[in-house]
């Protein structure tokens, strides 16, 4: 690995580390609060037009959306052995779990493009091409947010994939210096899984108990 | 003291690339500055041609919509280009570092990042307002904002958005500065409280702004794409937009007052020649101020349908968050009691600040009982008020904060008489300007409205009397501050003879800030009988 000088406003490497890091966490609180405010107001309106609502997500894909949540939990799962190999000193390894990692990413974005796509077909895209006469206001209130919720999701999903990608390829010609960097694109792309899991069940699954 | 030539961030590197690629927080907080000061006469404009307008009661400078255009452009613009962004930006920017004894924030180029993102933002402001304006007033209502309000609104969300990133990354900076780049030996609760105040304002930054990036998403949406999100045509919820848009938008009042705030906790102190009475309280009133802050939001809407449970909730907390504010407020007077008071400009300002902030808030306990609320919802009592926090308040802390650290930032000292005289008559035109204001809101003058019956007049001219006076005070500053900066006499390291950390460097400081890291040996503000004992420890 290259040899870095320390940047000049720390003392230590490890007052780095930590900086880094908690500079990373602020900013994933920063998200979670502007997801969280996209899930405030749907769960308003989830509450307030429940019937509605719930007859507007029954028709979301549910099978495509449960292949990406296991797609997207697999990739998690290959970013933290990328991540533990990398620190433990590997070369080989952790560049093959990155580049699964962004192989189930770009999966990902192509089995929601699909479901964009049917969508699209049943006329349900706000906008563009909605059957307000037959499904009404309100089922299209539903799919608004969830075009902004999946959207704006599938949009950090194709940073990470760029972030991961390079990551790969710095792993892999032995160009990332020594530091936090792995750990740093590990949480965020973790952040987005979890934000994943929580459009899931809101989006998916709201009233199919029954 | 110093000899005239010696290196500092000022001179060490020059040209126009030097200062636009500069990850230097001192050379930052100087382009804020610019920034700040060029929207804070935009935003001034905007509102001397108001004033101008309100002078007789029948429209004389243009139509209504002109008018409904000027002061949406003067609520957008001081709102989000000069309150939010003024002390935290400039003086924090510039302090933070050297009060906990850094060499700079914990992420310089992002810092430089956070200022184009600013000025980009107000630039898009600036041109959607010249190219035609909004309409809608800054709080952008649905679904006035999205079906009916003509004029460029689109490219001026889109601004407060971009802007808003500038401010989300700022406080980051701040909180990650703070926690992990203190000197040794400085510990969370040696801190000036002027550190802890911007702390608390940076969880709020990263906390809140992205509420309101999100909210103006989905208004752009719903205008964009004439999809109903908040429309009640489409049975969205028009509520639900003010909801989520006070969610930010009040805890952004506590954005622009808790750095001055801070700035008070420096200056008394200072000019006092003793202890700030009861650190611990002022330092944890600034959090809970903080805390509390997210929690008031619905006392903008007690007319606008909300449940009348909700309302008192609301209510209830909005009385509770006058606490920590009043607990400042009898601190900063403890500490002045039996002190060695010296008269300077800055502690002026503090005085006018604590005075202006008390109207401010006690006339803000009137708003939030509901009976008196409904009364005067959306009247001149309301904007009188919160001018008397925002202008009264922040403004004055700001300029309160600018005198004190002038001589750190320029390396020069200021004419005090005219400083003197700035801060009087800036004062005196303040409470011309707005205190009939609240007459003419009790008498039930509406805002917001270009045309008024006769007999409201009297008061109207009084305000715009006072407008100008304060105009003036604004403005000489901008003399003697140049004067200062090609003709002022050099200033020592510690002209005020305050303690902090600051003031133990060079005025201006060197790029590196300490030739050697300080090592923090005791509290804030300790003097032995009114002689400052400095906090670091001396070599």
């Amino acid at each position: 690995m290259t040899e870095r000088t320390l940047s000049f406003q720390y003392s230590t490497l490890q007052q780095e580390r930590e900086t880094v890091t908690l500079g990373m966490w602020a900013f994933l609180a920063t998200e979670v609060l502007f997801f969280g405010a996209l899930i405030a107001a749907y769960f308003s309106y989830r509450i307030w037009f429940g019937a509605e609502f719930i007859a507007a997500a029954k028709l979301t894909k549910v099978a495509l959306g449960t292949a990406n949540t296991a797609v997207l939990l697999t990739s998690s799962a290959c970013m933290a052995m990328a991540v533990t190999t990398h620190e433990a000193g590997a070369r080989r390894s952790p560049v093959l779990w990155l580049i699964a990692t962004a192989l189930l990413g770009v999966a990902f974005i192509l089995i929601k493009g699909t479901e964009w796509f049917l969508e699209y077909q049943e006329h349900l895209v706000p906008a563009l091409n909605f059957d307000l006469g037959r499904r009404g206001g309100v089922a299209e209130i539903f799919f608004m947010f969830y075009f902004c919720a999946t959207g704006l999701h599938a949009l950090h999903l194709l940073i990470g994939i760029c972030l991961v990608s390079w990551l790969a390829f710095a792993i892999g010609t032995d160009r990332l210096k020594p530091g936090s960097t792995a750990r740093l694109i590990g949480l965020y792309w973790h952040f987005v899984d979890i934000v994943w899991i929580f459009l899931f069940p809101l989006i998916y699954l709201a009233g199919r108990n029954g | 003291m110093h000899a005239p030539r010696s290196e500092n961030y000022l001179n060490a590197s020059v040209g126009i690339r030097s200062w636009l690629l500069t990850t230097d927080h001192k050379r930052i907080a100087l382009l804020y500055f610019a920034g700040i000061t060029f929207f804070f006469f935009i935003g001034g404009t905007a509102a001397s041609l108001m004033r101008l307008e309100l002078i007789t009661p029948q429209p004389d400078l243009g139509s209504p919509d002109f008018y409904n255009r000027l002061f949406t452009m003067h609520g957008i613009i001081m709102v989000w280009f000069f309150l939010i962004p003024s002390i935290p930006t400039t003086m924090g920017n510039f302090m933070i570092p050297l009060m906990i004894g850094a060499r700079d924030l914990a992420f310089p180029r992002l810092n430089l990042l956070s200022w184009y993102l600013y000025i980009a933002g107000g630039l898009i402001t600036i041109a959607a307002l010249l190219l035609g304006g909004v309409d809608t007033g800054w709080t952008f209502y649905e679904p006035y904002s999205t079906f009916y309000a003509t004029g460029y609104l689109i490219l001026a969300v889109f601004g407060i958005f971009v802007a808003g990133f500038s401010s989300i990354l700022t406080g980051l900076n701040f909180i990650v500065t703070v926690h992990k780049l203190r000197a040794p030996g400085m510990t969370w609760y040696r801190l000036p409280v002027f550190v802890w105040s911007t702390y608390a304002t940076s969880l709020i930054l990263v906390l809140a702004t992205p509420v309101l990036a999100m909210t103006l998403l989905m208004l752009l949406a719903e205008r964009v794409l004439h999809v109903g999100i908040f429309s009640p045509q489409f049975g969205g919820d028009p509520l639900l937009f003010q909801h989520m848009f006070w969610f930010y938008s009040h805890p952004a009042v506590y954005i622009m007052i808790l750095p001055s705030m801070g700035v008070i906790s420096e200056v008394v102190p200072c000019f006092s020649g003793k202890p700030l009475f009861g650190y611990y309280f002022v330092v944890w009133c600034s959090i809970a101020i903080a805390a509390i802050g997210f929690l008031v939001w619905g006392h903008h809407m007690f007319v606008a349908g909300m449940s009348l449970y909700a309302s008192l909730a609301f209510s209830f907390l909005s009385y509770l968050v006058a606490v920590p504010s009043a607990i400042k407020v009898f601190n900063w007077i403890a500490t002045m009691h039996e002190g060695w008071i010296r008269f300077d400009a800055p502690m002026l300002y503090a005085f006018g600040f604590i005075g202006l902030f008390t109207i401010g808030g006690l006339t803000g306990l009137m708003l939030a009982a509901l009976a008196v609320d409904v009364h005067v919802t959306d009247t001149y009592f309301v904007v009188a008020h919160f001018h008397y926090i925002m202008v009264g308040g922040a403004v004055m802390g700001f300029f309160a904060g600018l005198h004190y650290w002038w001589p750190k930032i320029s390396g020069r000292l200021y004419p005090d008489y005219w400083a003197r005289f700035a801060a009087i008559l800036a004062f005196f035109g303040f409470n011309l300007t707005f205190f009939p204001q609240f007459i003419l809101g009790y008498l039930g003058m509406p805002r917001r409205y270009q045309s008024y019956p006769p007999e409201f007049q009297i008061w109207n001219v009084l305000s715009s009397a006072g407008a100008s006076i304060l105009a003036v005070g604004y403005a000489l500053p901008l003399f003697y501050f140049a004067w200062s900066i090609l003709r002022g006499p050099r200033a020592s390291a510690n002209p005020w003879g305050a303690t902090g950390l600051e003031w133990t460097t060079s005025s201006p400081p060197p790029t590196e800030n300490f030739p050697k890291t300080p090592t923090v040996i005791r509290d804030p503000y300790q003097y032995d009988h009114g002689v400052p004992c400095m906090q670091a420890k001396d070599d």
